[in-house]
C-alpha cells in the first residue's frame, strides 16, 4: 500500500483518531469543528475566521478540484489543520493550479486523512467543540490528549489581532465576470465609500462591496472610530473575524461610538459585535454553524434563503436591552438570532455569510440593503 | 402560508405500465403523494392502469380507478368524482402528457378542475424544444446551439449550419424516444423522421453535439412563496450522449469548486423561476465542458423524476411527499423534516456518503438489438448503493447490479473479448501479459471507445492493459476524477494478488490490506478469489481480525443533528450506529434493479410484508437496493438497510440485528437464491421450508413427486451439456422446450422444431443455466396456458387466483395477456386445477405463496414448473379479488393461520380482470417482437370490466396498443394458422374494417369467398407492406410468425409496425380477443369505475363463492 504515515488526531475529552497523514508534517493545535459544506474547501481553508480551529469536512471526498488561486478567500490557509475521509489521489477540474496536499505542505498545515469523520462529527454535535491537536510526529495518544488538554482555550482569547491586516488599503477587485452574480449590470458610479473595519476579512465581501457600487477601503481592526470618521465614510462595514467577539473590545467599544454617525453593517463577528455594541451578550454555540445549508428567515419579508453560515459564537436573543435593537433574521434550524437591526439608527447586520464563497447566493439582497441604507435611509 | 382550503378532492395520475424510462419510481412518489394529500385531509382519486403497484391498493387514495391512462378516460372520472383539482406531476412523462392533453381538449375547464404543482404553460414552456430554448435564453443562459425542424429537409438544413455530430431530439416524448445522435446525413435522416414520428407536436431539435461533456443534474424544489432549494446534485460518471438513465451516476457532484456550483444552483434558480414551476420538484441537467468549463442548460423536466427517487433515496430528503404538500400551498418552513424533526424541509441536504447508481441492462433478451449506449434509454432497471467513497459505494453497487458480477471484477467472471479470468492464476496471466500485446492493447482501446453495457469492465481491462486514466479519458471521456478511483481499485487488486495463494494471515500487513480492501468496497468473495479462498472462509477470517461492517446514518444533513430515522448503509470505519432493539424482528429481502422478469411485482408484495408484520407488532427489516421503490422508502418498514442483495451483505446485517427469521419468498428470485447460504449461516428461513424450495427447483425430485400425486408433467428430460441435449430431445421428440434452471423470466428459453434450431439454442441455455442443468420438456402444441397463485399455512391452503393465459402454450407467463377468473374453462376442469394445485402445495407443505403453471392440451392436465414463492401476478391477483395476498402470506409465515385470518375459501368476482403486459419493442429498432417462452416485457397493465371483451379493451388501450375502430388491418398468419383465421377475418370484415393481405394468406381467404387487397411482401419488391405501414394507412397488423428472429422479413413488418405505433397482434388467440373486444366496445362503450366499487362487489359474494 505504499508508504502510508500514521497521523492522530486527539480530543481534550479523549476521543483519539488515527488516520494518515497528507499536507505538512508536525503536531498543531485548535478547537476541533466540522463544517457541512459539499464544495467550498478552498474557501473554507483561506477564511480567515477558521484561524485557531481544526476543521473537519463531512463531506468525504475532499481535494478533487485541487486549489486555484482565484478562489482563496484571503492570501493564506488559516486552519490549525484539516481532518477528511479521503483525500482525493488526483485533481480534475480546468482551473486547478495546484493539488492540495501540496498546496497544505507549502503552507505548513497538517492534515490527516481516512478518519471516521463521521464519528468525529456525531461526537462533536453531542458533546460541543473541543480543543484538539493532530499530530504526525507524536503518535502517542495519551501525551497527544494531554496536549490537548493544556492547548489553550478559543474563549476569552482575541484571535483577531492575528488575522488583521497591518496597514490600511483601497480595494477595487472585482467578481471573475464568468462567475458574477446576480448578473445584472455592476454599478460602475462609485458614488459611496465604505470603510471596511478588518477583523479577518474574506476576499468576497470587498469584491460583493465594490460590486455593489462602493469605493472600498480597508482598516485594521485596531482602528478607532475617530480614525474611521476621520475618513469621512458613507458607511462602515466590521468584517468576519475568528474566534470570541467578546474579548475584541477594541473593536466593539468602537462600533459603539459610530452609531446613529454613520451607516454600519456587519457580517458574522461584525454582526457579534455589533450584538455587544447594542448592550447585548454573546454565547458559544454547542458546535456552531458551519455549512452551505441553514436556512434563515428574513423576518421582514417571510422568507428563507438558503445561507452560508461559519460561526461559534451566537447573540443572545433575550440579552438585547431597549426597544430599538430587533431581530431580523431567524435561524430556523435552532431558532437562533441570524440578523440584527436598529430601528433608529441606520445599522443592521447578519451572522452568516452573503458574500457566501462558499455557499449559495440566496443573500445578495443585503448589499443592496446596504446600499439604499446609505443612498436612501432605509433599511 | 397555510394549506389550501378551497381544494377538497384531488386527482392524481399515476405513469402507468412499467416501461423504460418510467419505472417504479413513480409508485413511490405517487404513493407518497396520496399519503401526504391524506394526511393533510384531502380526498385523493387516483388513476393508474398499472395493478402491481402500491399506490393502487384500495386502501391508498380514496377512490382507485385502474382504468387506462387516456384523456377519455380522465373526462369520465373527472365527470363522476367531480375533483376540484389535478396534479399530474407525480405520473412520469405519460402522466404529465395526459395532463397536457385534458387541458388541450378542454375538459378540466369544462368540469372546473385546477391543475396543481404545474400549469399548463409551464409544462409547455419545459417540454415544448424551442419555448424552452426561448425561455433560456431570455434569462441569459447558454444552451447548446439549436434549431427546431417540423420536416426531415430542415433537419439537414440545420445540420449544415451546426456540423456533424448533432443530436435530434423530438419534442414531448418519454425517455428520449426517437432521439439519436447522427454523425452523418443518412444517420440524420433516418432519426429525423423517427424523431417526427415520436413526437407529439411532429418537431424535433436539431442540436449542436455536447458529447463528451461533463454531465450534472439538480434536483430543485420551489414553493409558492418562491422559496427555493436544491437537494442533490448529481455528477455523471458517463458523460454526455449517453442517456442519464443509462449512465453511472454520482450523488454528490465530485469535480466542481463552490463556484461552479454556485452558478449552477444560480441556473437552476432562474430556470424554475422562469418556466414556472410554481410548486414542487423539478430535475434541471447541465452540461459542462471539461476543458473550458463552459455551462449549458441541457433539459428540465417540470415534475417528480426517476431523478427525484434516485435523489431522494440518495439524501433521504422525501422530495415527492413534499411535492405534493406544496401543491396544496404549504412552503418549505411549514413542514418538518421527517428525519431530523426538529428542523424544517427547507434546506438543502448536506450528505456525508458517496452514491452511486449503475443501470441495469437486459439486452441478452433481444436477439439482434444494438446495444450501443445513447441518447434514448434503454436500460430496463437500476440499482444504488452507498459508501463513505466512491470506491466502496461503486463495488457495492456493481454486485448490488445481480449480473452475478461480485464487485469491479476480480471474481471468476472477468471476460476479454471472450477470454474468461476464471482463476486467480489466469487473471495474474493475463495482467502481467496485457501491457506487452500491442493488439489486445489497441482492442480494448477501440472496444472502450464505444459506450455499451458492459464498457465499464473494459475499462477496467484497459488499466490492466497499461493504459493510463488519461489514455482512458481520451478515448471514453469519463472523468478523470472517476477513472482514478477506479484505478486506486485495481491497484489494491493487484496488491491482493501478489499476496499469492497463503499470504500470511497473521501479520498485522494483512490486517491492514484486508481492512483496506473492505474500505475499498471488495466483497468477501473477490478477496477470496485474490487468495484462492471461498466467501465464506474470508468472512470467518476478518471476522476474527475484528473488521466487520459498521452502519452508517443517512440523516440528510451529515451527522449536524440528530436524526430519527432509521435509514442505514454499511461501511468499514470505527462506529457503528444501528441500536439493535430487543424487538422481535424480521427481515425481508427485496429483488434488487429491475429487470425483466422480476420487477415491480416482488416490491409490491415486500412492502406489503413489510406493512402486515408491522401491524403483528414485529420489527421489520427491510433490505433491498432498488432506488426506484416503495421497499426503500425509509418509512416503508422499522428499518432500512440500503444494501447490494447478496449473501456476504444479509449476513453482516444479520450479524448487528439478530432477526428471529428472513422472508425470501416475496422478492423474486434474488432472494430465493440465497435461502440455502443464508440458512446454512444460521438464520431462519420464514414459510415454506428450504427444503421444499429446492424440492421445487430439483427438476428430479420433482418430478417424482409430481408423479406420486398423481399429476401429468409433459415429457421431460435433464441435461447438462449440448451433446446430451441432442440426444435426450430426440428421446422426448420435437418440439421441445429448452428450460434453463435457476433462471428468471424464461431466460434462453426456447421452443426448438429440429436438430438444427436445438444446436443453435442449447449452447447459450447451458450459459444461462451457469453449470445447473438444463431441462428438456415436449413441447405442447395448442394448449392453453394456466397461471395459479395459491397461499398455504402448512395446513390450509387457498387459490388466490386461476388466470387463464390468451395466448397459446408457448408465450412466457410474464409475457402472456391473462384473464381472471378463467373465460374458457368449463367448472370441472377449475376444480381439478384447485385440487392439483392444493395437492402440490400440501406435498410442498407451502407456508406462504406459491405459483403453479399448468398447460391444458386436449383435455389433459400437465404441469409446467412450480414456484415456490411470491410470483408476478400476486399484485394483480390480489387487486382482483379484493385479498391482500402477500400481507397474508406474511402474516402466515410468522405463524398465523388463514383461518384466523379469514381467508379460507376462493373467491371468483363477478367481473373480468385482464392482466396484459407491455414490452420494450419501440426503444429496439429492428427488434422481433414475437413472444416465446423468453420472457421480455418490462410492465403490465390491468384491465377490468364486467364484460370480458370490454376488459380486454381497456387492457390493450391502457398497454398502448389501442384497438382501432376504423381502418385496415393487415392479416398474414402462418400456414397452420390459416383455418382458423378465417372466421377472425369474417368478423373483422363484417365489422367494417377492409383486410390488406400478402399472397399466401389472401389466396386462402379469397378461396373461402373473403375479398382483401393486396400488397407486396419486403422481399417481392418495392412498394411493398412496409411503405403501407410508413404511410400510417394500416390501423392493425395481425401476423402470426411463420419463423422468429430479427432477419426475418415478417420480423421486419412487426418491428416497423412497433415503430410507428401500429398495434400488432402476433398470436390467433389474441387476434380472437381483439374481434370480441371490437364487439363490446362498439355495443358498450367504455365506462369507468374505481376498484373500490368492484371489490365490494366481491366482498358481497366473497363469503358463499367457494370452489371447492
Amino acid at each position: 500500500m505504499g508508504m502510508i504515515k500514521k497521523a492522530i488526531l486527539a480530543l481534550e475529552d479523549g476521543l483519539i483518531l488515527e488516520g494518515v497523514h497528507f499536507g505538512f508534517e508536525g503536531e498543531s493545535y485548535g478547537e476541533v469543528v466540522f463544517n457541512t459544506s459539499l464544495s467550498g474547501y478552498q474557501e473554507i481553508l483561506t477564511d480567515p475566521s477558521y484561524a485557531g480551529q481544526i476543521v473537519t469536512m463531512t463531506n468525504p471526498h475532499i481535494g478533487n478540484y485541487g486549489i486555484n488561486q482565484a478562489d482563496a478567500e484571503s492570501r493564506r490557509p488559516w486552519v490549525e489543520g484539516f481532518v477528511v475521509r479521503e483525500l482525493s489521489p488526483v485533481v480534475s477540474n480546468w482551473r486547478s493550479e495546484e493539488d492540495l496536499d501540496q498546496y497544505l505542505k507549502r503552507n505548513k498545515i497538517i492534515g490527516i486523512q481516512e478518519v471516521d469523520t463521521r464519528k468525529l462529527v456525531k461526537h462533536l454535535r453531542d458533546f460541543g467543540a473541543k480543543k484538539g491537536v493532530i499530530s504526525s510526529v507524536d503518535l502517542d495518544s495519551k501525551s497527544l490528549v494531554e496536549k490537548a488538554k493544556a492547548s489553550p482555550s478559543i474563549v476569552g482569547i482575541d484571535l483577531v489581532k492575528k488575522v488583521t491586516c497591518a496597514a490600511f488599503y483601497d480595494f477595487n477587485e472585482t467578481l471573475m465576470p464568468e462567475f458574477t452574480w446576480p448578473d445584472e449590470v455592476v454599478k460602475t458610479d462609485k458614488k459611496y465609500s465604505v470603510v471596511c473595519v478588518d477583523c479577518g476579512i474574506k476576499l468576497n465581501i470587498l469584491r460583493k462591496l465594490v460590486q455593489h457600487g462602493f469605493r472600498v477601503h480597508v482598516v485594521p481592526a485596531t482602528t478607532t472610530a475617530e480614525e474611521i470618521l476621520k475618513l469621512k465614510p458613507d458607511g462602515v462595514f466590521y468584517s468576519n473575524g475568528p474566534g470570541d467577539p467578546e474579548p475584541v473590545t477594541y473593536v466593539w467599544q468602537g462600533m459603539q461610538k459610530l452609531l446613529g454617525k454613520v451607516p454600519v453593517f456587519g457580517i458574522c463577528l461584525g454582526h457579534q459585535m455589533l450584538g455587544l455594541a447594542l448592550g447585548g451578550k454573546t454565547f458559544k454555540l454547542k458546535f456552531g454553524h458551519r455549512g452551505g445549508n441553514h436556512p434563515v428567515k428574513d423576518l421582514k419579508t417571510g422568507l428563507f434563503e438558503i445561507t452560508s453560515q461559519n460561526h461559534g459564537f451566537c447573540v443572545d436573543a433575550g440579552s438585547l436591552p431597549g426597544n430599538e435593537a430587533r431581530v431580523s433574521h431567524l435561524n430556523l434550524n435552532d431558532q437562533t438570532v441570524e440578523g440584527l437591526r436598529h430601528e433608529k439608527f441606520p445599522v443592521f447586520s447578519v451572522q452568516y455569510h452573503p458574500e457566501n464563497s462558499p455557499g449559495p447566493h440566496d443573500s445578495d439582497y443585503l448589499f443592496k440593503r446596504f446600499y439604499q441604507m446609505i443612498d436612501r435611509g432605509v433599511w | 402560508m397555510p394549506k389550501r382550503k378551497d381544494i377538497k378532492k384531488i386527482l392524481i395520475i399515476g405513469s402507468g405500465p412499467i416501461i423504460i424510462g418510467q419505472a417504479c419510481e413513480f409508485d413511490y412518489s405517487g404513493t407518497q403523494a396520496c399519503k401526504a394529500l391524506r394526511e393533510e385531509g384531502y380526498e385523493v382519486v387516483l388513476v393508474n392502469s398499472n395493478p402491481a403497484t402500491i399506490m393502487t391498493d384500495p386502501n391508498v387514495a380514496n377512490r382507485t380507478y385502474i382504468e387506462p391512462i387516456t384523456a377519455d378516460v380522465l373526462e369520465k372520472i373527472i365527470q363522476i368524482e367531480r375533483p376540484d383539482a389535478c396534479l399530474p406531476t407525480m405520473g412520469g412523462q405519460t402522466g404529465l402528457n395526459q395532463a397536457v392533453e385534458a387541458y388541450e381538449r378542454g375538459i378540466f375547464t369544462k368540469y372546473g378542475v385546477e391543475m396543481i404543482g404545474v400549469k399548463y404553460e409551464a409544462i409547455k414552456k419545459a417540454e415544448d424544444r424551442s419555448a424552452f430554448h426561448n425561455a433560456m435564453q431570455k434569462i441569459g443562459l447558454d444552451l447548446p446551439r439549436s434549431e427546431c425542424a417540423r420536416s426531415v429537409e430542415d433537419a439537414l438544413e440545420i445540420a449544415k449550419t451546426l456540423g456533424f455530430p448533432v443530436i435530434v431530439r423530438p419534442s414531448f416524448t418519454l425517455g428520449g424516444s426517437g432521439s439519436g445522435i447522427c454523425y452523418n446525413e443518412d444517420d440524420l435522416k433516418r432519426v429525423a423522421r423517427l424523431g417526427l414520428e415520436y413526437s407529439m407536436v411532429k418537431e424535433v431539435l436539431i442540436e449542436e453535439s455536447v458529447i463528451g461533456w461533463k454531465e450534472f443534474e439538480l434536483e430543485v424544489m420551489r414553493d409558492c412563496k418562491d422559496n427555493f432549494v436544491v437537494i442533490c446534485s448529481i455528477e455523471n460518471f458517463d458523460p454526455m450522449g449517453i442517456h442519464t438513465g443509462d449512465s453511472i451516476t454520482v450523488a454528490p457532484a465530485q469535480t466542481l469548486t463552490d463556484k461552479e456550483y454556485q452558478r449552477m444552483r444560480d441556473a437552476a434558480r432562474k430556470i424554475i423561476s422562469e418556466i414556472g414551476v410554481e410548486t414542487g420538484g423539478s430535475n434541471i441537467q447541465f452540461a459542462v465542458h471539461p476543458e473550458t468549463g463552459r455551462l449549458v442548460v441541457i433539459e428540465m423536466n417540470p415534475r417528480v423524476s426517476r431523478s427525484s427517487a434516485l435523489a431522494s433515496k440518495a439524501t433521504g430528503f422525501p422530495i415527492a411527499k413534499f411535492a405534493a404538500k406544496l401543491a396544496v400551498g404549504l412552503t418549505l418552513d411549514e413542514i418538518p423534516n421527517d428525519i431530523t424533526k426538529y428542523t424544517p424541509a427547507g434546506f438543502e441536504p448536506s450528505i456525508d456518503y458517496c452514491v452511486v447508481k449503475i443501470p441495469r441492462f437486459a439486452f441478452e433478451k433481444f436477439e439482434g438489438v444494438n446495444d450501443t449506449l445513447g441518447t434514448q434509454m434503454k436500460s430496463v432497471g437500476e440499482t444504488m448503493a452507498l459508501g463513505r467513497t466512491f470506491k466502496e459505494a461503486f463495488q457495492k453497487g456493481m454486485r448490488g447490479l445481480e449480473i452475478k458480477r461480485m464487485g469491479f471484477g476480480c471474481d471468476g467472471r472477468d471476460d476479454v473479448f471472450g477470454l474468461k479470468l476464471e482463476s486467480r492464476e489466469t487473471l495474474v496471466q493475463f495482467i502481467e501479459g496485457a501491457p506487452r500485446d500491442e493488439a489486445l492493447r489497441r482492442k480494448i482501446l477501440e472496444r472502450i471507445k464505444i459506450p455499451r453495457a458492459d464498457r465499464i469492465f473494459y475499462i477496467k481491462y484497459a488499466f490492466y492493459a497499461g493504459y493510463s486514466a488519461k489514455d482512458i479519458f481520451d478515448a471514453t471521456k469519463v472523468d478523470i476524477w472517476f477513472l482514478e478511483q477506479l484505478r486506486q481499485i485495481i491497484d489494491l487488486e493487484k496488491e491482493l494478488l501478489l499476496l499469492g495463494n497463503k499470504p500470511d494471515v497473521d501479520s498485522e500487513s494483512f490486517r491492514q490490506i484486508l481492512k483496506q480492501a473492505k474500505r475499498y468496497g471488495f466483497s468477501d468473495f473477490q478477496i477470496g478469489f485474490c487468495f484462492g479462498k471461498k466467501d465464506l472462509e474470508i468472512r470467518k477470517l476478518r471476522k476474527s481480525k475484528n473488521i466487520e461492517s459498521v452502519y452508517k446514518l443517512v440523516d440528510t444533513c451529515a451527522a449536524e443533528f440528530k436524526a430519527f430515522t432509521p435509514y442505514f448503509y454499511s461501511t468499514y470505519e470505527d462506529e457503528d450506529e444501528t441500536i439493535p432493539s430487543a424487538k422481535r424482528k424480521v427481515m425481508i429481502l427485496g429483488g434488487g434493479p429491475n429487470r425483466i422478469g422480476q420487477g415491480i411485482e416482488f416490491d409490491y408484495c415486500c412492502v406489503q410484508a413489510a406493512i402486515a408484520l408491522r401491524g403483528l407488532g414485529y420489527e421489520t427489516i427491510m433490505v433491498n437496493s432498488n432506488p426506484e421503490t416503495v421497499s426503500t422508502d425509509y418509512d416503508t418498514s422499522d428499518k432500512l438497510f440500503f444494501e447490494p442483495v447478496t449473501l456476504e451483505d444479509i449476513l453482516n446485517i444479520a450479524d448487528r440485528e439478530k432477526p428471529c427469521g428472513v422472508i425470501v419468498q416475496l422478492g423474486g428470485q434474488t432472494p430465493l437464491n440465497l435461502c440455502k447460504g443464508l440458512e446454512e449461516n444460521g438464520l431462519k428461513i420464514l414459510g415454506t421450508s428450504t427444503a421444499s424450495i429446492d424440492f421445487a427447483e430439483d427438476r428430479q425430485k420433482f418430478r417424482d413427486l409430481l408423479e406420486r400425486i398423481g399429476v401429468h408433467q409433459p415429457k421431460s428430460e435433464i441435461v447438462f451439456t449440448p451433446e446430451e441435449a441432442i440426444v435426450m430431445a430426440k428421446k422426448v421428440g420435437y418440439p421441445v422446450l429448452i428450460r434453463p434452471s435457476y433462471v428468471l423470466g424464461g431466460r434462453a428459453m426456447e421452443i426448438v422444431y429440429d436438430e438444427e434450431q436445438l444446436r443453435k439454442y442449447i449452447v447459450t441455455a447451458v450459459e444461462a443455466s451457469d453449470k445447473n442443468a438444463v431441462l428438456i420438456d415436449k413441447f405442447l402444441e395448442d394448449a392453453i396456458e394456466i397461471d395459479v397463485d395459491l397461499i398455504g399455512d402448512g395446513e390450509t391452503y387457498v387459490v388466490g387466483g386461476i388466470l387463464e393465459h390468451i395466448e397459446e402454450a408457448g408465450v412466457h407467463s410474464g409475457d402472456a395477456a391473462m384473464a381472471l377468473p378463467p373465460f374458457s374453462l368449463s367448472k370441472e376442469k377449475i376444480d381439478e386445477l384447485v385440487e392439483k394445485t392444493k395437492k402440490i402445495a400440501a406435498e410442498l407443505k407451502v407456508v406462504g405463496l406459491m405459483n403453479v403453471q399448468y398447460a391444458i392440451q386436449h383435455g389433459q392436465i400437465y404441469c409446467l414448473e412450480v414456484n415456490p414463492r411470491a410470483s408476478r401476478t400476486v399484485p394483480f391477483v390480489s387487486k382482483a379479488i379484493g385479498v391482500p395476498l402477500a400481507k397474508l402470506a406474511a402474516q402466515v409465515m410468522v405463524g398465523k393461520t388463514l383461518r384466523t385470518l379469514g381467508f379460507s375459501n376462493e373467491v371468483i368476482p363477478p367481473y373480468f380482470s385482464i392482466k396484459e403486459s407491455v414490452f420494450p419493442f419501440v426503444k429496439f429498432p429492428g427488434v422481433d417482437i414475437i413472444l416465446s417462452p423468453e420472457m421480455k416485457s418490462t410492465g403490465e397493465v390491468m384491465g377490468i370490466d364486467e364484460d370480458f371483451g370490454l376488459a380486454y379493451y381497456k387492457a390493450q388501450v391502457a398497454a398502448y396498443s389501442e384497438i382501432p375502430m376504423s381502418g385496415k388491418i393487415f392479416l398474414s398468419v402462418m400456414e397452420s394458422d390459416k383455418a382458423k383465421m378465417l372466421p377472425i377475418a369474417k368478423k373483422l370484415i363484417k365489422q367494417g374494417y377492409q383486410l390488406i393481405t400478402t399472397q399466401g394468406t389472401g389466396a386462402y381467404l379469397a378461396e373461402h369467398g373473403i375479398e382483401s387487397e393486396r400488397v407486396k411482401k419486403i422481399s417481392e419488391g418495392e412498394p411493398n407492406i412496409t411503405d403501407r405501414i410508413r404511410a400510417k394507412e394500416v390501423a392493425l397488423v395481425i401476423n402470426t410468425p411463420t419463423g422468429k428472429g430479427p432477419m426475418q422479413d415478417e420480423a421486419k413488418i412487426r418491428s416497423l409496425a412497433v415503430s410507428f405505433n401500429v398495434p400488432c397482434v402476433t398470436t390467433i388467440n389474441a387476434a380472437r380477443a381483439v374481434v370480441q373486444a371490437i364487439d363490446s366496445f362498439r355495443e358498450k362503450g367504455l365506462s369507468v369505475k374505481p376498484l373500490q366499487a368492484y371489490l365490494k362487489s366481491v366482498g358481497a359474494k366473497a363469503k358463499f363463492s367457494c370452489m371447492m
